[in-house]
């Protein structure tokens, strides 16, 4: 293997800076015992992390970002593994426009999908409700988990299915117990990304969030636009470190490079 | 009569016939082998077998039972699949007492029975590592395992040694045979080695484009091969055109045998020889001269190509500890009238 | 293969239900509106009309706002492929360590909500940001980068950044290592095997990273909305205002039409010039 030339690495350097510049800015002015955005010079203090702390807004929304996250991804898993083992294993009049419109969330722009929802719900008299919500990011986070649940079971052997069947095993105890730890990693890494996707999730949310279903990200954005103060850097450096510490408990887990960057 | 039975099997895939009115009748206890070139039909006819794919046509009979509508989790037939088809999420024993528990096997003969067949495979001590921790060779034999344990009437392998190496290869078809020869299950192995079909088999079933064209113990096959692409594809064999004509057969003008042929003079023949039947005589002896074009050592013996007016033809000789001819040496060449064998026709079947 | 059309039609309905219900509608209701008259004093009323496609494609206000989203798109797009792919090459250069642990720092900022990203990049390019605080360091003035387009497009870049590193570093795992140095040994420099060897194999990557780049840029939210202030508008935040400040639903959703269609448009000619290259490299 050819090594980096000096070029390269500083190349690499820079790149590296540019990513990380933002986010450890937020981290250092999180910590600032001033009033405005700065850099603390001479003093930490953690005020702010205490300020965010006793603001019931962003306790609330990040309650809310965490249930509808966790409902949404469970709800997209259920419907995206027998929609799959439909699409993956069977030949079925309709079958590829089933699979077109089960990924049609992904090229249709979240704005688009922001005020169609919007319209919907106004209709019908959902706005502000919760249960429509889940649905909604529900529609948004399919795609990923189905594109990964296909991944799966097209990489599968089936030959350990047809071992199973001639071991004595019913169709669905071959599905319980061998098809499904066979892709419970796609499975579990679409849980994962539709989780991540669903509680960062900010321009479809901003159209069909009420003030008692705000999201978290919706909140802060509304925050920012609103007022400048070091509150707003707290609540980035606590998202980042759960972040970070989630990346660390998954890498442990999966190879979190494995899940981003493709099932290979 | 047949334990296991195929009347007229056939499998049609959208037009095209992988599998045409196939017969076969394979005795209790008897290990037979299908053999032939990719794409013949033998693997289809083992899955219409397992009961993984339904024959179009044709009656598959077990012990006087018909059980070609059966599905496969009722057939009770131990399948060795050629990836192996390990669950990789579940451990040695835990693959190998999958059958036994989806019979509702009670615990303690569970337990017993795997462990019985895991010493009788020599993967005792492995028992509770992962598929992804044992070598091809110990995967291979977790298969087997796997699919004796039910006490199957029928164990059916799928190319099993296909994915081990040359030596490994080896050493499995020893050990497969003594694992058949102890359980005494009736066993069928896919296979497109004929060297791995003739060593293991009591019987080679050979197919060729979806037709079964020979069924005879090894040393019959290799003896007497029923059509010309059998000669060529179970061990070497040299093909010389001919003419049928008086005193005998002569190959470019000159009279390799006297074999007696029901044609008329004139016909075109062929004459089929195996290299080992050929015997190396100095020059001027033996029933044709050659010159030797070209010398491989190939351990236990030597493969010589020696050009004569008759063609190019392949000499097996045997190592005994002497060099033979070298290349370039003019040598004569000999067989036993009966190692010959004439056909009419220009053999056009090869 | 099972041939039977009941079971997989049970497995699949849920989902086709729930998508039906929750895509297909909502943009058919979305499409009606559009074309519905609305009256500043009374709201939207029942009569049919074509004012709100007319108004938004002749008034040079949204089109200025339509050809600013495609620029910055653009040119976001642009940059990001002359970062993204010589940075996923030299990921894959990198030894075991550290090619994990810089592969997770590039993409890793992925799973970091927009907000976030683009709130630190107004900080670092606010008027007493970091930045700033540089350039004044080495003798140059306050330059006014915040609520600029050059500060919508460095965002930009660093959010879309992942997807393009991504699909070309997947492309260059598919790569045969041993393909460059075949290049070498037949006397190619470095840059020209890089460039007749690699450049070939990894463009499939690159087009595909692009069109999810130019996707993503054209339809940005947060971005514009933070850094580019109320008076920068991109195609989504003009959407946002038409809905949330003005209260012309039918107008907001004739410019959400037009920002789909557009879109897919874009998309839909773009794979078919991507699969044209791919069955000619693959003959």
């Amino acid at each position: 293997m050819q090594k980096n030339g000096p070029v390269a690495l500083l190349f690499h350097a820079l790149v590296v800076a540019f990513v990380l510049a933002p986010l450890v800015v937020i981290c250092l002015v999180a910590f600032t015992p001033e009033n405005t955005l700065t850099m603390p010079t001479t003093a930490f203090s953690l005020r702010w992390f205490r300020a965010v702390f006793e603001h019931p807004d962003f306790v609330t929304a990040f309650g809310n970002s965490l249930w509808l996250a966790t409902i949404a991804a469970s709800i997209s898993v259920a419907i995206a593994v027998p929609a799959g083992l439909a699409i993956d294993r069977y030949r079925f009049p309709g079958r590829d426009a089933l699979n077109g419109l089960f990924l049609s969330p992904l090229i249709i722009p979240h704005l688009v999908l922001g005020v169609a929802f919007l319209r919907l719900f106004a209709l019908i008299g959902a706005t502000g409700s919760f249960a429509w919500l889940v649905l909604s990011h529900v529609i948004i986070v399919t795609p990923y988990v189905l594109r990964l649940v296909l991944a799966a079971l097209s990489g599968l052997d089936r030959s350990a299915e047809q071992a199973a069947m001639t071991l004595g095993a019913s169709r669905f105890t071959v599905f319980r117990r061998v098809t499904a730890p066979m892709i419970l990693p796609g499975i579990s890494g679409g849980w994962l990304i539709a989780f991540i996707n669903s509680f960062d999730e900010l321009t479809m949310s901003i159209f069909v969030t009420s003030p008692a279903t705000v999201t978290l990200p919706v909140r802060m954005y509304m925050y920012a636009t609103e007022s400048i103060d070091p509150m707003m850097a707290a609540v980035s450096a606590l998202m980042i470190a759960l972040t970070a510490l989630a990346m660390l408990a998954l890498d442990r887990v999966f190879g979190l490079d494995k899940i981003l960057v493709g099932e290979k | 009569m047949g334990f296991l039975t195929l009347e007229g099997v056939s499998k049609v895939y959208g037009g095209l016939a992988a599998v045409r009115d196939v017969d076969l009748a394979v005795a209790r206890g008897e290990f037979v082998s299908l053999l032939g070139p990719s794409g013949c039909g033998k693997t289809t006819t083992l899955q219409m077998i397992a009961g993984l794919v339904e024959p179009t046509a044709g009656r598959i009979g077990l012990d006087g039972r018909d059980i070609t509508r059966e599905k496969p989790n009722r057939r009770g037939l131990g399948v060795v699949f050629q990836s192996y088809a390990l669950f990789p999420h579940m451990t040695v024993a835990e693959n190998v007492a999958f059958g036994l528990e989806m019979r509702k096997v009670p615990r303690a003969e569970r337990d017993r029975r795997v462990a019985e067949m895991l010493a009788l495979v020599h993967l005792a001590n492995l028992a509770e590592r992962y598929p992804r921790q044992l070598s091809g060779g110990q995967r291979q034999r977790v298969a087997i395992a796997r699919a004796l344990v039910i006490a199957p009437p029928v164990l059916l392998l799928d190319e099993p040694l296909s994915n081990l190496d040359a030596k490994l290869r080896e050493e499995m078809q020893f050990e497969l045979r003594r694992i058949q020869r102890s359980v005494g299950t009736t066993t069928i192995m896919v296979t497109h080695d004929q060297a791995e079909a003739l060593s293991i088999s009591d019987r080679v079933v050979v197919m060729e484009a979806g037709r079964m064209t020979q069924i005879d113990a090894p040393y019959r096959l290799y003896e007497q091969p029923a059509t010309a692409f059998i000669s060529t594809f179970v061990g070497k064999m040299n093909r010389l055109a001919g003419v049928w004509g008086d005193g005998g057969v002569a190959v470019a003008g000159t009279v390799l045998a006297s074999a007696p042929a029901d044609v008329a003079a004139g016909t075109a023949v062929t004459a089929w020889i195996r290299p080992e039947k050929l015997h190396l005589r100095p020059m001027g002896e033996g029933r044709l001269a050659g010159r030797v074009a070209s010398r491989f050592f190939l351990g236990g013996h030597w493969l010589l190509t020696v050009g004569t007016e008759a063609g190019d033809i392949l000499v097996s000789v045997p190592n005994t500890g002497e060099e033979p001819a070298r290349e370039g040496e003019p040598i004569g060449l000999d067989w036993e009238p009966a190692s010959l064998r004439v056909e009419a026709g220009a053999g056009a079947a090869a | 293969m099972n041939r039977s059309v009941a079971t997989p039609l049970m497995l699949a309905s849920p989902g086709a239900v729930l998508f039906a219900g929750l895509v297909i509608v909502p943009l058919v209701l979305t499409l009606i509106l559009s074309f519905l008259a609305y009256d500043h004093g009374t709201g939207i009323k029942d009569s049919w009309t074509l004012a709100h496609y007319m108004h938004v494609l002749s008034d040079s206000y949204y089109l200025g706002i339509f050809w600013r989203t495609l620029r910055l798109a653009a040119l976001t797009t642009l940059i990001c492929a002359l970062i993204g792919a010589p940075e996923a090459y030299i990921l894959s250069r990198m030894r075991s360590p550290w090619r994990s642990v810089f592969l997770l720092v590039i993409i890793g900022p992925l799973l970091v909500s927009v907000v976030v990203r683009a709130f630190g990049w107004s900080m670092l390019l606010g008027s007493t940001g970091l930045v700033n605080a540089a350039l004044a360091a080495v003798g140059l003035g306050p330059v006014r980068l915040l609520y600029t387009e050059t500060a919508i497009v460095i965002a930009l870049v660093h959010v879309m950044l992942p997807f393009m590193v991504i699909p070309v570093w997947t492309a260059l795992q598919k790569l045969d290592p041993m393909v460059e140095a075949a290049a070498w040994t037949l006397g190619a420099s470095r840059f020209s095997a890089l460039r007749r060897v690699v450049m070939p194999q990894v463009s499939m990557g690159l087009l595909s990273g692009s069109l999810i780049v130019f996707g993503l840029s054209a339809s940005a939210f947060a971005i514009p909305g933070l850094l580019g202030g109320r008076r920068l508008k991109m195609a989504a935040t003009l959407v946002y205002d038409e809905y949330m400040h003005e209260l012309n639903w039918p107008l907001g959703a004739a410019i959400a039409i037009l920002v789909l269609v557009a879109n897919l448009v874009i998309m839909l000619a773009y794979n078919r010039a991507v699969e044209a290259r791919a069955r000619r490299m693959l003959g």
